[in-house]
């Protein structure tokens, strides 16, 4: 690996940190639980793009299975936290 | 609730469960030489199964999936165990499992191992037990009785 690609991909991962810890300050503080929902949900993704540049800077791809799995946790978890927000059961006995 | 329609989530969820589940099986095949194998493909596929639920409620799945999903665990109990002991057939010890050459139509030289059938016993049981778990402790029976006291 050259040592811009190296440099580069570090410089990433800290700024992708950082916003992780903004984030997570959000789902601390967030005054309501729909923030909190939010904010889980996008640090989810930043853990997406934190496991891709992981990926690069270790040479592997065998990563790439983690981020799809970790795509599909965080949509299937944010669907429940939404459904549960909004109708208090997260499966209904029926639809109508 | 009534008024509320979730025509967006049910449009998703039907695109999405399809992408889930091959990524499954994927997952479940690719487990001999990468990351993956049966406990994770199960999973996976335990949560599409929950995704299709989330979605379209107890009922309407209970008519689409008429599969109880307590019979998977004995089921896939009992492939890994019959792998183990198909082994006895050949005068070897307990779940020795062998691999295998073999020219298939399509997918043309192809390297078969007979771990693949002890993966697939744990794969129908993390579905069986996943499915399980979630399912029981989502069906909450006494509801159905308080609104019927209420009616009453």
């Amino acid at each position: 690996m050259t040592s811009l690609l190296s440099t580069v991909s570090t410089i990433c991962i800290v700024i992708i940190a950082i916003s992780t810890l903004f984030l997570l300050y959000r789902a601390i503080k967030g005054p309501s639980n729909p923030d909190r929902a939010v904010a889980l949900d996008t640090i989810g993704i930043n853990l997406m793009a934190i496991a891709g540049i992981l990926a690069i800077k270790l040479e592997t791809a065998y990563f790439n299975d983690i981020i799809l799995l970790i795509g599909i946790l965080a949509f299937i978890g944010t669907v429940a936290i939404a459904k549960f927000l909004e109708k208090g059961v997260i499966i209904e006995r029926s639809r109508d | 609730m009534k008024g509320t329609n979730d025509l967006i989530l049910k449009t998703t969820t039907t695109i999405i469960v399809f992408i889930i589940l091959g990524f499954s099986i994927y997952l479940f095949f690719a487990g001999h030489n990468a990351p993956g194998g049966g406990f994770i493909g199960g999973l996976m596929t335990a949560g599409a199964l929950v995704l299709l639920y989330i979605s379209y409620g107890f009922k309407t799945m209970k008519r689409v999936i008429r599969i109880d999903f307590k019979n998977f665990i004995p089921i896939g109990l009992l492939i890994a165990v019959l792998t183990g002991i198909g082994s006895f057939v050949f005068g070897q010890p307990f779940l020795s499992h062998t691999d295998a050459y073999f020219e298939l139509p399509i997918l043309g030289h192809s390297h078969l191992a007979t771990a693949m059938l002890f993966d697939l016993g744990v794969y129908f049981t993390v579905v069986g037990v996943t499915m399980t778990i979630i399912l029981s402790i989502a069906a909450d029976e006494g509801e159905e009785e308080l609104s019927k006291v209420s009616e009453s």
